[in-house]
């Protein structure tokens, strides 16, 4: 051996810790990714859930474990006119809303698809009602409506629209679309921010085309915007129109279902009868109804939502 | 059928000029293609044609009636954009009639139109799919279709060949013409590729920064460019575009190469020009030049030499074995030389 010979040197062979080896174990890292999501889903949905449907099917009230009585909340329900006028009104409240929603959020997204000045801040702004908590807007709702320090009637009265304060919410109907505008405005800049996101996806060249091809305004609208509008106005409408139905903030704070039951909600029913009235089983029951209503309006979303043919990534020659 | 007159165009964007006063004539069905680097202003020209962008001066006639303020769908003239622009919620034969439907004609002429154009397309078994479901050429294939059923008086093409491979590129170059042969409408074209203009062109109008270098018909402006722009943007491989001066010997460049210069010149030549295909294997008496690179292509073999410190491209029609290194004997074509003015880079009268 000579001294210029390099030194030999092997590259060890480490054994890895068995903490290494535990993560490489695929039945542990599946678990280990699984684990808190399922743990947060189960806790906090599938067992509220499951006890609420758990409770719709027995007569517990608070401070009492109730027994099971079968399907006798429901039949009372059936039986129930406010029951039914909360259905009545969840139904109209849904309906008028969501129109309203899309069709101001729709006119709001075309006209901030201009090119206007300012355009961010606009949008920031436009956001506004979302942001703020609702119980809050809902307060401000309720001072807006209320029969005698009301803005609106103070403004319509001193510009000389009317004598007497208006009357927002102490009668039913006009209760009923009070409360259905305070919703409008809360919902407008989701509507409107989803909405103009879809608008940008469609090529300023389609729109050159159109022009060329001699469309109108009108035209263009009808036959290029709105129908490559349609797959993400489809899915924006599923959502609102569940967080619509669900609805409980705004309701609860302003009228509490008043005047006269005339605006209950099922959500603000179900707790009036089961948390402030204490018939937890008979409340979880009308809570449980809604069910049916929030299945249509999924099952539309999946057929409406539904691939249409044209679109990407579907091969369907 | 029409015939198309821009008169001293220009365009700004703000404070930024685009176009510096433009002029072109185009004579009833013409084929007249735009040529020229990006950001030339060639699409703008071709979108103030079309209506899609205001004019800022001067004056754009279609059929002698000056269209400045004619909406674009009142200016009878159909666009094939770079995108194709097709409607992806219609289908094929929805996209094509899609003008025909808003202008209310009755189904039956929308019907019998749509298969008329598809017949010349060739788009007879496509009618029912949707644009996702095309191919390249047969998405271009829609957009021209969409056209055609319009019956315009002038076709707008805007570099419409640019998002197809080379293979289908050619054989979509190929149909146009012939579509423009067969239905002989009045066409304007835009393109950055030369050998588009080249192959395709009545006339050619190579634009550079807004404004235009040269008007003429293709083999006008290969054997005539008239300046140091056109020489170097027309023809592929492109021109050798050597600078230099005239001495007594010839043209001496400025890489010391001195090169044969035809006998009568008017002017002081600054810059000598020629085409790689003008230059000629000379193995006795030609200019000695040292073999840099060789590159065979089969039909022609490019060979890049150095004389003195400058480089020229050459392309000999012969089978030239020469490796690197070697010295070969070349010369250049003395009569189809060209040489510029110094200074101004005009093409100097021979």
């Amino acid at each position: 051996m000579s001294a210029t010979t390099a030194p030999t040197w092997v590259r060890a062979r480490r054994d890895p810790s068995w903490i290494v080896k535990l993560f490489d174990w695929k039945p542990f890292l599946v678990f280990a990714c699984l684990f808190p999501a399922v743990g947060l889903l189960t806790v906090f949905l599938t067992y509220p859930l499951g006890l609420g449907i758990w409770l719709a099917f027995t007569d517990t009230t608070i401070g009492r474990t109730g027994v099971w009585v079968g399907l006798e909340n429901f039949e009372y329900l059936l039986e129930d006119r406010l029951w039914w006028g909360a259905v009545f009104y969840s139904v109209f409240y849904t309906g008028v809303a969501t129109l309203g929603k899309f069709a101001l959020g729709l006119w709001l997204a075309l006209l901030l698809n201009n090119n206007l000045p300012f355009k961010s801040l606009l949008r920031a702004i436009i956001l506004l009602p979302w942001i703020v908590p609702t119980v809050l807007s809902a307060i401000a709702f309720w001072w807006i409506y209320d029969p005698q320090f009301s803005i609106v009637s103070y403004v319509a009265i001193k510009s000389g629209l009317t004598d007497t304060n208006i009357d927002f919410i102490n009668t039913p109907w006009h209760a009923r679309f009070s409360l259905i505008a305070a919703n409008i405005w809360r919902g407008i800049p989701f509507v409107a921010i989803s909405l103009l996101a879809g608008l940008q996806t469609i090529s300023p060249s389609l729109y050159e085309a159109a022009l060329l091809d001699g469309s109108s305004a009108w035209q263009r609208f009808r036959y290029i915007t709105f129908p490559m509008l349609l797959p993400i106005l489809a899915i924006v409408m599923t959502f609102s129109i569940i967080f619509t139905f669900t609805d409980f903030q705004l309701v609860y704070a302003i009228t509490r279902g008043g005047p006269v039951n005339s605006t209950h909600l099922l959500a603000t029913l179900a707790f009036q009868r089961g948390i402030a009235g204490g018939q937890l089983g008979e409340g979880a029951a009308i809570a449980v109804s809604m069910i049916p209503f929030l299945v249509v309006a999924t099952l539309f979303s999946y057929f409406a939502l539904a691939r249409r043919k044209w679109q990407q990534g579907e091969g369907n020659d | 059928m029409a015939t198309v007159g821009i008169n001293n165009v220009r365009k700004a964007f703000g404070a930024t000029q685009i176009l510096h006063g433009v002029s072109v004539d185009i004579a009833d069905g013409e084929f007249v293609v735009l040529v020229g680097p990006s950001g030339c202003g060639k699409s703008t020209l071709l979108r103030m044609l079309a209506g899609l962008e205001n004019i800022t001066a001067g004056e754009i006639s279609i059929s002698g009636r000056v269209v400045n303020n004619v909406a674009p769908k009142d200016r009878d003239i159909a666009m094939v954009f770079q995108n194709y622009a097709l409607y992806p919620h219609m289908t094929v034969r929805d996209n094509m009639a899609f003008s025909m439907m808003l202008a209310g004609a009755p189904k039956d002429v929308i019907d019998a139109e749509v298969a008329k154009a598809a017949g010349i397309l060739g788009l007879g078994d496509l009618l029912h799919r949707f644009p996702r479901q095309l191919s390249g050429g047969q998405r271009q294939r829609v957009a021209m279709g969409r056209a055609i059923v319009r019956q315009p008086q002038v076709f707008l093409f805007d570099e419409p060949l640019s998002n197809l491979d080379a293979k289908l590129r050619v054989q979509m170059r190929a149909e146009i013409k012939e579509l423009h042969q067969r239905l002989k409408v009045t066409t304007v074209y835009v393109t950055h590729d030369q050998i588009e203009a080249m192959t395709m062109a009545d006339k050619i109008v190579v634009m550079n920064g807004g404004n235009i270098e040269q008007i003429g018909a293709p083999l006008e402006l290969y054997d005539r460019p008239a300046n140091l722009f056109v020489a170097g943007f027309i023809g592929s491989p492109a021109m050798n575009l050597l600078p230099g001066k005239p001495t007594r010997g010839g043209f001496e460049t400025e890489g010391g190469a001195v090169l044969p210069m035809p006998a009568a010149v008017r002017g002081t030549p600054g810059w000598y020009g020629v085409r790689p295909e003008h230059m000629l294997l000379k193995p006795d008496g030609g200019i000695p030049a040292v073999v840099v690179l060789v590159e065979p292509t089969g039909s022609e073999t490019q060979v890049l030499v150095r004389i003195g410190d400058s480089t020229l491209v050459c392309a000999f029609r012969e089978r030239v074995t020469a490796r690197p290194g070697d010295v070969l004997g070349i010369m250049p074509d003395l009569a189809l030389v060209h040489l510029f003015e110094a200074g101004s880079g005009r093409r100097l009268p021979a």
